[in-house]
């Protein structure tokens, strides 16, 4: 019974891993939608609707850091069109400048992890983590 | 016969002088009166300069300083390429010889100090709204800004967008040159929202469809459309479904200060320069912008585009 449930849940976790695989999209999606929904919860912060908690602040600045390293590899070739994307035709011209600004990304949410350890400190190092999200979208997006 | 040939030509000579008399600049759209104006306000100036995001157009590409005014951006338009022109106070290169008459004449009646027409790529078809004495604000402010040497390369518009007395009909069947008036029944607030809205930050010029003259569908204005650089779509920011009814007057004016929707998307495109512009208004006048647009009635914009299917 038991080996029935880990063959299951092995071949369950070879799935997810091959559909993730074939589908960029929405992967890309999905880790673009988890930095939104920790941006939120940072606004909520700096703005003082919800208390400063150093656990919570580290984990957002996380979320950032994996989504840099994690959604740059998430363009390939056959991804240009469809799924509703809005990954605008530069991501592939510019290759280098894409991945230069995943990596300024990545950095400043690594700095912010480090520095950020009050309110005052936080809303500094959120503020400059959140520059990159307009100035990413200004080039690398278009709503279609 | 011969008669008839003389009548016909005499026809086809008054149609062109016709022609001629109604598109010249001064008489499809003749400047404002502009009476006395007092001591020019330069931190007002400043204010509309930001709102009319004048930065985003005439700042020349690929430098920090948005306040060098160089020119020089490429405009995409179906009609051919435009290349922002230097409106630095350089004189020689820019309008620093101009005088505040030439420039109001420029803003709110889309003529250049030669008498020539403006292209409404400059959308002067917006900041025609701003009052004369606005005007002199913004351009006092310019004053104050670096100048810089250099001309913008010339349009490239293909024959026969390239003659500038075309534009002049173009005006006659689409330009309006009202100044902005306030609506005593509503808030003052609701006035200067729809003042900066209509006017300096020219929210229309993006937020409409066009017709295949160039010119914004009156009845589908704000409800969005394709860009008019042709790339990618504009949403739709009357009070619709697909527009912003559902979005709060204090979500609107947060998108405007900090470029957040409501589900911490950040917006891109075009959209972010105007975000940079309307951050460094003061908030009333962001709280102003948005009760204005809560206040639009619904319109259903023109259908969006197939997605195109996977792959590729
Ligand atoms: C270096 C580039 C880059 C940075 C930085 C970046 N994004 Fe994105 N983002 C993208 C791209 C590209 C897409 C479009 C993905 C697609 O549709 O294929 C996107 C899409 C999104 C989406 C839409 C996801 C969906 O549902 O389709 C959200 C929300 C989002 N980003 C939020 C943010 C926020 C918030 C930040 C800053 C904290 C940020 N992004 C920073 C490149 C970036
Ligand atoms: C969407 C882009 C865009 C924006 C925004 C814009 N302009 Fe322009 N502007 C242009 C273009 C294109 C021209 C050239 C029009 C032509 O050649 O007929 C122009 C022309 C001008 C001219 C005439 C210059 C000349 O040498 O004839 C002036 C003055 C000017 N703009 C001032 C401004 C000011 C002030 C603002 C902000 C309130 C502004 N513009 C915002 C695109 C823009
Ligand atoms: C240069 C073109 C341009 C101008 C001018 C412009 N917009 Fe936009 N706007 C856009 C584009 C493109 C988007 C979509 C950006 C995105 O979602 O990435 C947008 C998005 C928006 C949105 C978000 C709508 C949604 O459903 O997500 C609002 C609200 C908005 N604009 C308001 C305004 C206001 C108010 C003004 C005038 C001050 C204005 N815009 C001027 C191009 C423009």
């Amino acid at each position: 019974m038991i080996r029935t449930a880990l063959v299951a849940l092995g071949l369950a976790i070879g799935v997810s891993a091959v559909v993730a695989q074939s589908n960029p999209i929405a992967e890309r999606k999905d880790a673009m939608k988890s930095v939104g929904a920790a941006t939120r919860e940072g606004a909520a912060i700096a703005k003082g609707e919800a208390p400063f908690d150093a656990a919570k602040v580290k984990g957002i600045f996380k979320v950032y850091s994996d989504a840099a390293k994690k959604v740059p590899a998430l363009f390939p070739d056959n991804s240009k069109t469809g799924g509703e994307t809005t990954a605008a035709p530069k991501v592939w011209e510019d290759q280098a400048g894409f991945k230069t600004a995943f990596a300024k990304f990545e950095a400043d949410a690594a700095k912010g992890a480090a520095s950020a350890t009050d309110l005052a400190t936080f809303r500094a190092a959120f503020g400059d983590a959140t520059k990159n999200c307009g100035s990413c979208h200004e080039a690398y997006r278009i709503k279609k | 016969m011969r008669r008839l040939l003389i009548t016909l030509l005499v026809f086809a000579l008054a149609g062109i002088a016709g022609f001629f008399v109604l598109t010249d600049p001064r008489v499809v759209s003749p400047g404002p009166e502009i009476g006395t104006l007092p001591q020019p306000d330069i931190e007002n100036g400043k204010l509309l300069f930001a709102a009319g995001g004048c930065a985003s157009c005439h700042a020349t590409p690929g430098q920090d300083d948005k306040t060098r005014l160089g020119g020089g951006l490429e405009l995409g338009s179906p009609f051919g390429k435009f290349h922002a022109p230097n409106i630095s106070p350089h004189t020689r290169d820019g309008i620093g010889n101009w005088g505040t008459a030439d420039f109001i004449q420029a803003m709110a009646a889309g003529v250049s100090p030669a008498g020539q027409h403006l292209y409404p790529s400059f959308p002067y078809t917006s900041y025609r709204l701003m009052t004369p004495k606005a005007l002199a604000d913004l351009l006092a402010y310019i004053r104050t800004l670096p100048a810089v040497e250099g001309r913008a390369p010339p349009h490239e518009l293909p024959f026969p967008f390239n003659i500038r007395r075309m534009v002049g009909g173009w005006k006659l069947l689409f330009f309006d040159g009202a100044p902005f008036k306030p609506d005593p029944t509503k808030s003052d607030e609701w006035n200067r929202g729809a003042y900066l809205v209509q006017g300096p930050g020219h929210c229309a010029e993006c937020h409409s469809a066009r017709n295949s003259l160039g010119a914004i569908v009156q009845a589908t204005r704000y409800a969005g459309g394709p860009d008019p650089e042709g790339k990618g779509w504009v949403p739709n920011i009357t009070q619709s479904e697909d527009g912003l009814s559902k979005w709060s007057k204090s979500e609107i004016a947060e998108l405007l200060k900090s470029g957040f929707t409501p589900e911490f998307d950040s917006v891109g495109g075009s959209m972010a320069a105007v975000v940079r512009n309307t951050a460094q208004l003061p908030e009333a006048d962001r709280l102003a912008m948005a009760e204005y647009l809560k206040s639009l009635p619904p319109v259903q914009g023109p259908p969006r585009p197939p997605k195109p299917a996977s792959g590729g």
